[in-house]
């Protein structure tokens, strides 16, 4: 019966990702973007991973397609004519389809429990899990302790990332509310009274997310997303000037950079009370209260470094619209 | 029977060539990066396919349970999506940015402008 529902999305993705590459305007593709992502969620929650699909709602549905509709605004929403290759590219792409297709003949069947990817370390993982973390989520668990590694380079390619839009778009001039009265769709009753109520929700639920990761799924990732998805919700009923009067650029600054830090300093706190980088059996007498304690703070700095990474982006395409 | 389990990779594989296809035949830089999200969530398919096990549920522990799909696909692809979302920002900046100086973002008027 899943597997049935499952090849049901996977034709709706197939027949969305045709729809996106054919369609001539790029506000439509962008729209079709959005459906693609919920449906791509939809999937990974059929496959078990309730965490991706938490955030490829959050952000391939929300997040991305506003950043898109705000590079659309500054760029022109129709695309002009094919490629002169059109032929050539149609041939590399079905021979590449074919050759990988029958690549797949190969592959374990899916959820095949014998499957090389389950013989390793991932197995391993969930058994030392309750011994060594003691936290429900193994997936907050191998994303916070066991693999902090990685998360930490992770954040910092989304700080850098964050720091290169700024640098190419730079951060506009710092617009007054007073100066454009009509920015934002607050003249419109029914955005603007169904986005009041729901802001604040949104904003709630993203901290439950932050907090709540370690027992079910959730993080700081997801976490982040949610929260800018709320300031962007607010800056686009209530105009962008207002919203950065809520919270300024300086601030948001503050915010891509220290949630990095906060990532950081506990890890060298770890080295500091006599064990590795981001070993947090150290933080407290206990060990296992020690992992809890560096997951909820590592996790804090990912969701404070994602926020502001997003709604910085945001408001530098926002403020390139003005000028 | 045998060859359903197989069809997750099969979308895969159209899904990542749906998406190689704009990035290579569109001549729009938008549609190139739409193209290039669609690539990227093809990836993402194949890791969280791969994690599944038969009969297990999300690797949140609890009582009663004892098979779990494989998290660390999950882990891997979480943060992947995040990473994606930031470079597609920055690709996004590098647009406007050629927009601005060239005054179209169609690949043939760019090579145009370049050759004068």
């Amino acid at each position: 019966m899943i597997i049935l529902f499952g090849i049901f999305l996977l034709t709706l993705l197939v027949i969305t990702a045709l729809a996106i590459v054919r369609s001539e305007s790029l506000f439509a593709a962008v729209i079709l973007t959005g459906i693609f992502s919920l449906l791509m969620a939809a999937n990974f929650f059929l496959l078990d991973a309730a965490d991706v699909a938490l955030t490829e709602a959050a952000i391939g549905a929300g997040i991305s397609t506003v950043l898109f509709l705000g590079a659309l605004a500054l760029t022109g929403e129709h695309e002009q004519g094919a490629s002169r290759n059109r032929l050539l590219a149609l041939g590399v792409v079905t021979v590449t389809t074919l050759i990988v297709i029958y690549a797949t003949f190969d592959k374990p069947r899916l959820g095949d429990p014998d499957a090389p990817v389950h013989q390793h370390v991932g197995q391993w993982y969930l058994e030392k899990t309750p011994e060594l973390i003691d936290i429900p989520n193994a997936v907050t668990a191998v994303l916070g302790s066991f693999r902090g590694y990685d998360t930490l380079g992770e954040v910092f390619v989304v700080f850098t990332a964050g720091i290169g839009v700024l640098f190419l778009l730079g951060i506009g001039p710092a617009g007054r509310p007073e100066d454009e009265p009509d920015q934002g769709l607050r003249h419109y009753l029914v955005p603007r009274v169904v986005g009041r109520i729901l802001i604040p929700f949104i904003f709630l639920f993203g901290l439950y997310v932050q907090f709540h990761g370690d027992y079910g799924p959730g993080g700081g990732f997801q976490a982040g997303a949610i929260v800018a998805s709320s300031v962007i919700l607010y800056a686009l009923l209530e105009g962008e000037a207002r919203a950065l009067r809520a919270l300024p650029m300086r601030f948001l600054q503050w915010l891509v950079a220290g949630g990095a830090l906060l990532y950081g300093a506990v890890g060298v706190a770890g080295m500091l009370l006599g064990s590795n980088f981001l070993d947090y059996s150290v933080l407290a007498s206990d060990p296992i209260t020690g992992q809890h304690i560096g997951i909820i703070l590592i996790e804090l700095g990912v969701g404070i470094t994602v926020t502001g990474v997003l709604l910085c982006v945001f408001h530098a395409f926002a403020a390139r619209g003005r000028v | 029977m045998e060859l359903l389990g197989l069809v997750y990779y099969w979308a895969f594989a159209i899904l990542l060539m749906i998406g190689f296809y704009a990035v290579i035949a569109k001549p729009n830089l938008i549609k190139k990066l739409i193209g290039l999200s669609i690539f990227q969530a093809a990836v993402f398919l194949l890791y969280i396919t791969m994690g599944k096990v038969e009969g297990g549920t999300a690797p949140i522990l609890q009582d009663g349970v004892s098979l779990y799909s494989n998290p660390l696909p999950q882990v891997l692809i979480l943060t992947a999506i995040v990473v994606g979302i930031s470079t597609t920002a920055l690709g996004l900046g590098i647009v406007v940015r050629i927009k601005e100086e060239y005054g179209s973002i169609e690949e043939h008027d760019i090579q145009e402008r370049d050759r004068q």
